[in-house]
């Protein structure tokens, strides 16, 4: 979230497409009611689904599954057609005026550089003009044909609301009225909070669906606004921290992009991720990307990390691919994997495809499941009658199961999807001889370490020189990581304009991430984190819920990350002046000497207004990116493409070109663009989506939330049920072109079969949530039916539409 | 309203019979008022975050005894917290729940291992699943770590191992779990934030 | 908690008063059905905090699980999906015991200090005087009670009277995530209701009202309607309960009667309850009683 669960409460318009708070996130929902009850806000749904946000509501729209970019881009055409955006604001804070390379095209679907064999674009045309001092050129009469403003309007010219309805069944009466609630936050004192979550995520074309809300969100003015922002209400209780921690290849912690086998050396690395401006003056706050890496090294490889030796560079691993749960789970298949570890993931059931799935994990030496709980995963391997039909004896992998703690059983942080990081107590012991995942990884660390020592083997030298000063060595305690994690001087860190002067003693925890050195005085585990420790103490742990703005800001409750911050590109709020947009919900604003208000500047604290720095500081434009050049996969502007399983076999916009069909640079691997099913074999448009009753495949074990929701379901429509002779409570069996499930049938007047291209379109809604261990009715798993495809830039699979067919049993 | 005779005399034997005895003198007065005695008295009370999505409420956990050295606690309640900015002491139905996950009867109390080929699960100790465990680390990435790829470059990497993260960890397991696996050089990593 | 004792108000077929002396703060609970998301939140917090569990069922074709109110579950969830003039709503309604000022349940339950509704409007039973006799299920006008299985008590919703007993929220309203219940006076509640009506009136539900229904006297749990014109939009919502005319017979004309006529039934029938265990209510009876309860709901 740019902004925070409570800071909705200040918007006037909530706009909730391809999320479902009131189903997935009722607590953080709340605020959406408060704004409607104390600011008479309007809440509004578009979903293929009636759903338990749409049933307080002011106003619900349809969509069919997977059109999203298509209702987006009629929005966007809407708000540019009826003049219907905050102009100042697009003009200062936005690249509406950069012009772009003469040489850049979009034709019959596709943008320049398109190489059909690669499935992927080459993007040199997809870049700014450069004046002679590497500055972007720029037209501040947004008139040139070139500049992003009119590239932008021309490109969405298509996406009449005749085109809308057309594409996503939504009927235009419908489509215009959305349209009105969001445009009239267009106004410089109102605000619209967009929410989304996986509903959006989940396509082939996910990261450009969330584009377009940006592109609309930049438009209207509402970033950097109490009661604006573009909201990503995220899924675990720290889904946020363990991203920012980056669990994951590409980066490392603090959204640091992971060394490649294209950066031989560290100054390679650095240079290429290091931006230079590219306007004058702006902070381009990435330029300190040298200190956040190199205090990592140090962090990890303490005195063994030095300028001699790159600091420890080579000794990360450098990413050789692709490198995604998709990828990772593709290669298993091909037996190019031995081992495997989950740790409080239950992948047999979260992955698309789940019959190739279990073939990966067969393929497997070993395989360890570190959870609190039997996961289905763990059981891959055994029979469970028609939910898992495999035979043990032909399957060698080695299976350990761990038994982990749980969020009541010890103590430390998690972080919600408002940033917010916030510090736990231990309640409990856990049952029999569960233990603590860091005690479990420190065990396991510990040992290969002690057998490296003695008997030596692969690269040593990383293992041996990780630093360890845990008070316990077999016991790193959350107290001593979170203090690793924001980082200490290592030598007296002094002030670069006096010298004599020490800001942060050697030893010291460090205050701010602004200390941070490049030159290897300083640690920090992760840069973002840095002050949720400082020489204060434990702010994490930090419980004054005092809020004297009324803005629910609580800048004393917990830490937020970045710098405490709790409403991102705060400067926005302010017009160029330093003045704030609306000065009933002020955030931030120019005191003639300084930015102060209710939250901390995202802003260097000096910059006068007449430096023109602009509010977007981690850009190297220093403005939001309409156009976002070279960044994405599949183009600077987001385009309509058609889900992979779609109930049309062209896409509407592009119907002559099969290339422009689905998105054209998503990856699709050999056997699973095989296993892709068509309309004529299965009509339907399935969505798999969460319900309130439970959490992922984690509640199912949960005795009171399986007597909530006891046995897995799905939901049809009355006319397709009327169509197929189904009743409510009748059983059924789905099938996608990867497999079938069984469940039961609710019928309901909340799924309408939507008119789209000429062609009447059922949707049939899947709950995940079941399997076959659990207290819940063992029952399939969803994931059986779902297509092994993800989004092209962060391959997020398609869970959100596919095809099926149904029948009774 | 149409009731017969012998309809009439059964609810007032049956029933008015009761007001009766109250008449005559049986009535356990004492016990009339008495409420559910309020079951957190005395019980100890953690501040903790819920563990299933990302509002991340906070909870107050109720727990027997008061951890005096003998009395080992176990949880009876768990509730909203009211001093929470965000939930104010509200919870959804699976946080309301949480108590019925923390008490699972599927919840895992010691190491097993399932030997290839094998239709059960074996309990082991720790120490032999850590050591198992770490001898098949070990030699597989002995033998399939990558110093350098054909471009000569060094990538020291062990490209034969995954590893996939929960999103329910702690920051500071994260942490300590991407520390490790990067100094073992594991490049197939990922967490559950995509799905 | 004996001196709990002076707040009661009434008890079940007990015929000396009870203490009126002192006055305490008549309390209800709010539902504003406009803000409901129908999570169960609600359910899950009852029964985590009565230490009660249901079955776990089946799906039988809706959303609603339990699929009815139960000795276990003592709150439920009722969803409908209304299609009026092209336009759907899903109308969730929290379903439970509405602690009636004028409480049915506890006219028509024969067993003393089994019923018992205290100065603070609560309507709570006691399943210790408890004979199962089912007469409380006769006499509620919402169906409520439920009988157990288990113990052949009745049981429903007591509106946390332990919490609040300490000045705490029902586990219900502490819960919820969106305010859709609110705890508090009876005389505050009525106020917030004021606003939330306003409010609707404003979004246009022009029949948006306070459902608080004089038949019962009152109840000490409201509901805030969209449509306050059509209760029985919300899963058969009574639009003007009142206790069966049957109940009102007998506590009323046949009540003297009884205490004087029938004193050696009334030995008799506890000595049956002390060595025979509760008694059971002739089928017959029972058929007839809901027959007229039914009647009354369509009045």
């Amino acid at each position: 979230m740019t902004n925070h669960w409570v800071d909705i409460k200040n918007a006037d318009v909530v706009f909730v497409m391809g999320g479902n708070p009131a189903e997935a996130h009722p607590c953080g929902f709340k605020w959406v009611i408060e704004a409607k009850k104390t600011r008479k806000a309007k809440l509004v749904v578009v979903d293929p689904r009636f759903n338990r946000t749409a049933a307080v509501a002011d106003f619900y729209a349809p969509v069919r599954a997977g059109s999203d970019i298509a209702f987006f881009g009629g929005v966007i055409n809407y708000l540019l057609a009826n003049d219907k955006i905050h102009h100042d604001y697009v003009k200062a804070y936005t690249n509406a005026s950069f012009l772009v390379d003469e040489g850049f095209r979009f034709e019959d679907g596709l943008f320049s550089g398109y190489d059909e064999a690669k499935r992927s674009y080459a993007k040199d045309t997809w870049k700014y003009q450069l004046d002679e001092n590497g500055f972007a050129r720029v037209d501040e009469t947004l008139q040139s044909p070139n500049c992003v403003f009119q590239l932008m309007k021309k490109h969405y010219s298509r996406y009449t609301p005749e085109t809308v309805e057309k594409i996503c069944g939504t009927p235009k009466d419908a489509f215009l009225k959305v349209c009105e609630y969001i445009a009239s936050t267009a106004a410089p004192d109102r605000t619209m909070s967009y929410l989304y979550a996986l509903g959006l995520t989940e396509h082939s074309v996910g990261s450009q669906n969330i584009r377009c809300m940006a592109i609309v969100q930049l438009l209207l003015g509402n970033m950097g606004m109490a009661g604006g922002g573009i909201n990503a209400l995220r899924g675990h209780a720290n889904v946020q921290g363990i991203t920012d921690m980056c669990l994951y290849a590409q980066v490392l912690p603090g959204y640091l992009s992971a060394p490649t086998d294209a950066d031989p050396d560290l100054a390679t690395y650095l240079g290429k991720r290091t931006p230079k401006a590219l306007r004058p003056g702006q902070m381009n706050f990435p330029q300190n990307f040298p200190k956040w890496f190199v205090s990592l090294c140090k962090s990890w490889y303490g005195n063994a990390a030095t300028k001699d030796n790159d600091f420890a560079y080579d000794w990360l691993p450098k990413l050789g691919g692709a490198s995604d749960v998709l990828s990772i789970f593709h290669a298993m298949y091909e037996g190019k994997i031995n081992g495997f570890a989950c740790q409080g993931f239950n992948p047999l059931a979260s992955v698309p495809n789940k019959k190739k799935v279990g073939d990966a994990l067969a393929k497997l030496k070993y395989l360890v499941v570190i959870d609190p709980l039997a996961t289905d995963t763990s059981e891959f391997w055994k029979p469970h009658g028609e939910f898992n039909e495999v035979d043990p004896a032909q399957i060698a992998t080695e299976v350990f199961r761990l038994p982990a703690n749980l969020f009541a059983e010890h103590a430390g942080t998690f972080t919600n999807s408002g940033r917010v990081v916030q510090w736990r107590w231990k309640a409990v012991e856990g049952p029999g001889e569960s233990r603590d995942d860091t005690d479990i990884l420190a065990a396991l660390f510990l040992r290969l370490k002690e057998m490296y020592a003695k008997e030596g083997g692969a690269l040593p030298e990383p293992i041996m020189n990780l630093t360890w000063a845990y008070t316990q060595p077999a016991r790193p305690s959350p107290e001593e990581l979170l203090r690793e994690i924001n980082g200490k001087a290592l030598a007296d860190v002094t002030d670069p304009k006096d010298p004599t002067r020490v800001l942060v003693k050697a030893g010291d925890q460090m205050p701010a991430f602004a200390l941070l050195r490049d030159d290897g005085s300083t640690s920090c585990g992760n840069w973002i984190y840095c002050g949720s420790w400082s020489p204060a103490g434990n702010n994490t742990a930090r419980r004054d819920n005092s809020d004297p703005s009324g803005l629910g800001q609580t800048l004393n409750w917990g830490f937020a990350w970045p710098a405490n911050r709790r409403i991102l590109y705060n400067r926005a709020s302010c017009d160029p002046s330093g003045k704030p947009w609306d000065a009933k919900r002020s955030v931030l604003r120019w005191t003639g000497a300084a930015w102060s208000g209710n939250d901390v500047p995202d802003m260097r604290p000096d910059a006068a207004p007449e430096q023109n720095v602009m509010p977007f500081i981690m850009n190297p434009e220093g403005v939001g990116r309409l156009f976002s050049r070279e960044l994405m996969a599949e183009g600077p502007l987001p385009e309509h493409y058609e889900p992979f399983e779609s109930p049309l076999d062209r896409n509407p916009l592009h119907p002559d070109n099969p290339k422009a069909r689905a998105n054209p640079a998503a990856r699709v691997y050999k056997g699973d663009m095989e296993a892709f099913g068509t309309a004529k074999d299965f009509p339907y448009v399935a969505t798999t989506y969460r319900l309130v009753e439970h959490f992922h495949y984690w509640t199912k074990q949960s005795q009171i939330n399986a007597i909530m929701q006891p046995e897995q379901f799905v939901e049809i429509g009355e006319e397709l049920a009327a169509e197929k002779g189904i009743k409510a409570g009748d059983r059924v069996k789905v099938r996608s072109n990867r497999g079938y499930i069984k469940a039961v049938a609710v019928v309901t007047k909340r799924i309408k079969a939507l008119d789209v291209d000429g062609k009447k379109v059922h949707t049939v809604g899947i709950p995940i949530h079941y399997g076959f261990k659990g207290a819940t009715k063992p029952g399939f798993i969803t994931n059986t039916l779902t297509p092994f495809v993800g989004d092209a830039n962060v391959q997020t699979p398609e869970f959100k539409a596919f095809l099926v067919n149904v029948e009774k049993i | 309203m149409q009731m017969n005779r012998r309809q009439f005399f059964k609810i007032c034997s049956a029933g008015l019979g009761g007001s009766s005895i109250a008449a005559m003198g049986f009535s356990p007065t004492a016990a009339l008022a008495e409420v559910r005695a309020f079951k957190l008295a005395r019980a100890t009370e953690t501040r903790n975050i819920c563990p299933y999505c990302s509002v991340s409420c906070g909870v107050l956990i109720y727990s027997t005894g008061d951890k005096a050295k003998n009395s080992q606690g176990t949880i009876i309640h768990i509730e909203g917290d009211p001093d929470n900015p965000v939930n104010r002491g509200t919870l959804c139905p699976k946080g309301a729940g949480l108590r019925d996950m923390v008490q699972s009867a599927n919840r895992l109390k010691w190491p097993e291992v399932r030997e290839a080929g094998s239709s059960e699960w074996k309990r082991i100790s720790w120490d032999d699943a850590i050591e198992r465990i770490a001898k098949h680390m070990k030699a597989d990435r002995d033998a399939n770590f990558m110093t350098k790829n054909a471009a000569g470059v060094t990538v020291n990497r062990w490209p034969t191992f995954g590893f996939l993260a929960s999103s329910a960890a702690s920051n500071e397991a994260g942490y300590l779990t991407v520390k490790t696996l990067r100094a073992l050089g594991v490049t197939q990593l990922d967490t559950q934030a995509r799905i | 908690m004996a001196l709990q004792s002076l707040d009661i108000r009434q008890r079940s077929a007990t015929t000396t008063a009870a203490p009126q002396a002192r006055h305490t703060i008549e309390v209800a609970k709010l539902i504003d059905v406009s803000a409901c998301i129908g999570c169960k939140a609600c359910q899950v917090a009852c029964m985590e905090w009565n230490d009660v569990r249901d079955e776990v069922g089946h799906c039988v074709g809706v959303y609603d699980n339990p699929a009815d109110l139960t000795e276990n579950s003592w709150t439920v969830m009722r969803y409908a999906e209304v299609e009026q003039d092209g336009k759907l709503e899903w109308l969730i309604r929290k379903d439970g015991c509405m602690h009636c000022t004028d409480p049915g349940c506890l006219k028509a339950c024969p067993s003393p200090g089994a019923i018992i509704q205290y100065a603070n409007g609560i309507v709570d039973f006691h399943q210790e005087n408890c004979i199962g006799c089912g007469y409380c299920i006769t006499g509620c006008p919402f169906n409520v009670p439920r009988i157990s299985k288990k113990d052949g008590k009745a049981y429903k919703c007591t509106l946390c009277s332990d919490r609040v007993a300490v000045n705490q929220a029902p586990a219900c309203a502490k819960a919820c995530p969106t305010g859709a219940i609110h705890f508090g006076s009876k005389e505050d509640m009525k106020d917030y209701a004021e606003k939330r009506i306003a409010d609707l009136k404003e979004r246009g539900y022009d029949k948006a009202g306070l459902y608080d229904p004089p038949g019962v006297g009152g109840t000490h749990v409201m509901y805030v309607l969209h449509h306050a014109d059509r209760p029985d939009l919300y899963s058969g919502l009574p639009v003007n309960p009142s206790i069966s005319p049957l109940v009102a017979l007998w506590k009323g004309a046949a009540k003297p009667l009884a205490t004087l006529a029938l004193a050696g039934v009334a030995l008799g029938s506890l000595f049956h309850y002390v060595m025979k265990g509760p008694n059971e209510v002739s089928k017959e009876i029972e058929e007839e009683v809901e027959k007229e309860a039914e009647t009354e709901d369509t009045k």
